[in-house]
């Protein structure tokens, strides 16, 4: 088993040993700590060039980071951080298995490309943009790796503060307009995740993932049924993160305001409620105890085909680039979930698969579309990579995502949901197409509705000269050849999501390594 | 006093969600002010609310109050408090740009993310306002 897990991760070549995993475990805050130390930098000084060289350092420094952390997760032990050393059910932990250590590598993959894109100019509308995106990145990271659930709830709160500045940034009024919408229903959102964590720690006593899953398996009746609704609680405010249906309508305004940089970092925030539903269902509400078996996936099963439908007619019916990216990235939400709320460990797999697949491509798309709203980019370029993209997040064969949504087909048990199962998959792809041709038409080859730039756009490009071609052509190129390295790797990768999946479905093991933490008082 | 806490939980939340969907910004933001109120108060009952008793275990025994719910209410409001502060600053960057502080600004009848920086169509919103 740790002959195969070498062949995942980016500094694959360094032998995980027992001494390294020690070492990891204390580097295990770092995640968090380095982009918040870094934000807080970036606001000490008022050079731009510091704060570029801040934000993409920092990124740069967490893809090897978290590159060199998934092997030592890979060994199948949870790393565990206990904050203050206090002993475990007291101390916040941080957690870092198989699932976390795969998204914070999404995370760190996905930023760079983000910050790198932004030093186009998307970052100069105003002061902050640079703290306010590491601040993302660390309430990201602190959401993926923390063991408890009210610090989720923080780190929630964190990565959502930041994101309303990101998403406003530049102040043009369909951002303002959208922002503030996207900030109160997120402010309701907020509220509810209270309650729900208030009904849980009422009736075990316990906000620690791992005790209260414990706790949660001896209830009785009527205490159990006031845990289920408060986990069915959460459930909504994970879904409200991820855009299921239905607390999806929010999404497609708000991430086609944003500027391109932010939309293709917000690509990751869905995925933080993805995470949160998964964390939730395997880990609380999971396979292992009778009363509150696969409660979020009786749910979960039918939002996520509504919620595949909902995007699917959106993406048909939109005019817009941006909008047509936000309507695909709430189907690929959608689809994923399908694939993993059937509780299965091939389905979580696939489901994970398709997770990395989806984020990078759905990145590397808003970047795209940002860039074929430039009218200095270089067209043919742009179409080239825009085919590619539209290809890839279609799910059509060349790329990863064919074999992303192959695995959920074939991953899929044979009953009565299955026929459903494959009109999801294969009628949201057919529309994808659909939708994805007509505004690569209309964009390349057709002068009807010609991308509208934005006043703001065409003032800045015009004050400023151009070494930007290549800063704004190498992110989505970037993006796109890391999906054609997971297409290549795909084995490796999807051997690691199985692991990843088989992990997640024994709960009690994950319990006990993290409630019986070494490393000693 | 249970009951007493409890009606006051449901009056905060109740009439803060009605304002919260209210079209108006301001009413909004206090309808989510209220809302927290009343989530911070949940919090602490959830605790289960003990009067005149420490928040210590002593040798001797005895009872206790439950410190936890009381540390989280405080995160929750200094949490809510930043939160609300934004969202005001963000309603009067919304008020200057729209002229309005309805939830929806000015009604814009493009899906461009960026077509709505030239003049806006007023007459719409003057529409949307009288149908509201």
């Amino acid at each position: 088993m740790i002959a195969t897990s070498f062949s995942v991760g980016v500094l694959s070549s360094l032998a995980p040993t027992p001494i390294h995993q020690a070492f990891a475990r204390d580097l295990l805050v770092l995640p968090v700590l380095l982009p918040l130390a870094a934000a807080c930098l970036s606001l000490l000084t008022s050079s731009i060039l510091w704060r570029r060289i801040l934000m993409l350092g920092t990124t740069l420094l967490l893809v090897a980071l978290s590159g060199w952390l998934l092997p030592m997760a890979d060994l199948g032990q949870v790393l565990v951080y206990r904050l203050g050393n206090w002993p475990v059910p007291v101390a916040i932990v941080l957690s870092l298995d198989r699932l976390a250590a795969l998204l914070l590598l999404l995370t760190a993959i996905v930023a760079t490309g983000s910050a790198w894109a932004a030093l186009r100019g998307d970052d100069q509308h105003g002061p902050h943009f640079h703290a306010a995106l590491l601040l993302l990145i660390a309430g990201v990271n602190g959401a993926f790796l923390t063991g408890d659930l009210f610090n989720l709830f923080v780190s929630f709160e964190l990565l959502l503060i930041a994101s309303y500045g990101l998403l406003v940034f530049g102040g043009t009024p369909a951002r303002v307009r959208s922002g503030v919408q996207y900030a109160v229903l997120n402010l309701v959102g907020s509220s509810i995740f209270l309650v729900g964590i208030g009904m849980l720690y009422s009736v075990t006593g316990t906000l620690n993932l791992a005790e209260l899953s414990q706790r949660v398996a001896l209830l009785d009746a009527p205490s159990a049924a006031f845990a289920r609704s408060g986990a069915l609680l959460l459930l909504v405010v994970f879904a409200l993160k991820a855009a299921l249906v239905p607390f999806s309508f929010w999404l497609p305004a708000a991430y086609s305001a944003a500027s391109p940089p932010v939309a293709a970092l917000f690509a990751i925030l869905t995925k933080v409620g993805v995470y949160a539903i998964v964390r939730m269902s395997t880990m609380v509400v999971g396979t292992d105890a009778a009363h509150r078996a696969n409660l979020y996936g009786e749910w979960l099963w039918p939002m996520a085909v509504a919620t595949v439908a909902f995007g699917a007619l959106a993406a048909i019916g939109t005019r817009s680039v941006r909008r047509l990216q936000s309507a695909l990235l709430i189907v690929s939400v959608g689809t994923m979930l399908a694939s993993m709320a059937h509780g299965s460990e091939e389905g979580l797999s696939a489901g994970l698969f398709y997770l990395v697949h989806s984020t990078i491509a759905a990145a590397a798309m808003f970047l795209i579309a940002g860039l074929s709203e430039q009218r200095d980019a270089p067209r043919r370029w742009t179409s080239v990579l825009f085919f590619v993209g539209a290809l890839s997040v279609a799910g059509l064969p060349p790329l990863s995502g064919f074999l992303g949504k192959v695995l959920m087909l074939q991953a899929f048990p044979a009953d009565s949901r299955l026929p459903v199962m494959w009109t999801v998959v294969l009628g949201s792809s057919l529309l994808a197409v659909i939708a994805l041709s007509r505004r690569g038409a209309a964009l390349f080859w057709g002068a009807a509705d010609a991308p509208e730039t934005s006043t703001l756009t065409r003032a800045r490009e015009q004050r400023r000269p151009v070494p930007r071609a290549l800063l704004s052509r190498v992110p989505p190129t970037a993006l796109l050849l890391v999906l054609a390295a997971v297409t290549i790797g795909a084995g490796a990768l999807s051997d690691f999501t199985q692991r990843t999946a088989q992990q997640l479905l024994a709960p009690s093991q994950l319990r006990s390594q993290i409630l019986d933490a070494p490393g000693g008082r | 006093m249970n009951l007493l806490l409890a009606s006051a939980i449901a009056v905060l939340i109740g009439s803060g969600a009605y304002l919260v969907l209210r079209a108006r910004l301001f009413t909004v933001l206090l309808g989510l002010m209220l809302v927290g109120y009343g989530v911070n108060l949940f919090l602490l009952a959830m605790g289960r609310v003990r009067v005149l008793v420490p928040p210590i275990i002593t040798d001797a025994g005895g009872p206790y109050a439950d410190p936890l719910p009381q540390a989280l209410v405080l995160t929750a409001i200094v949490i809510g408090f930043g939160m609300t502060a934004f969202l005001l600053a963000l309603a009067v960057r919304s008020r200057s740009v729209f002229g309005s502080d309805h939830v929806d600004g000015l009604a814009d009848s493009t899906d461009s993310a960026s077509a709505s920086d030239s003049a806006a169509a007023p007459p719409v919103l003057v529409a949307r306002h009288a149908a509201s």
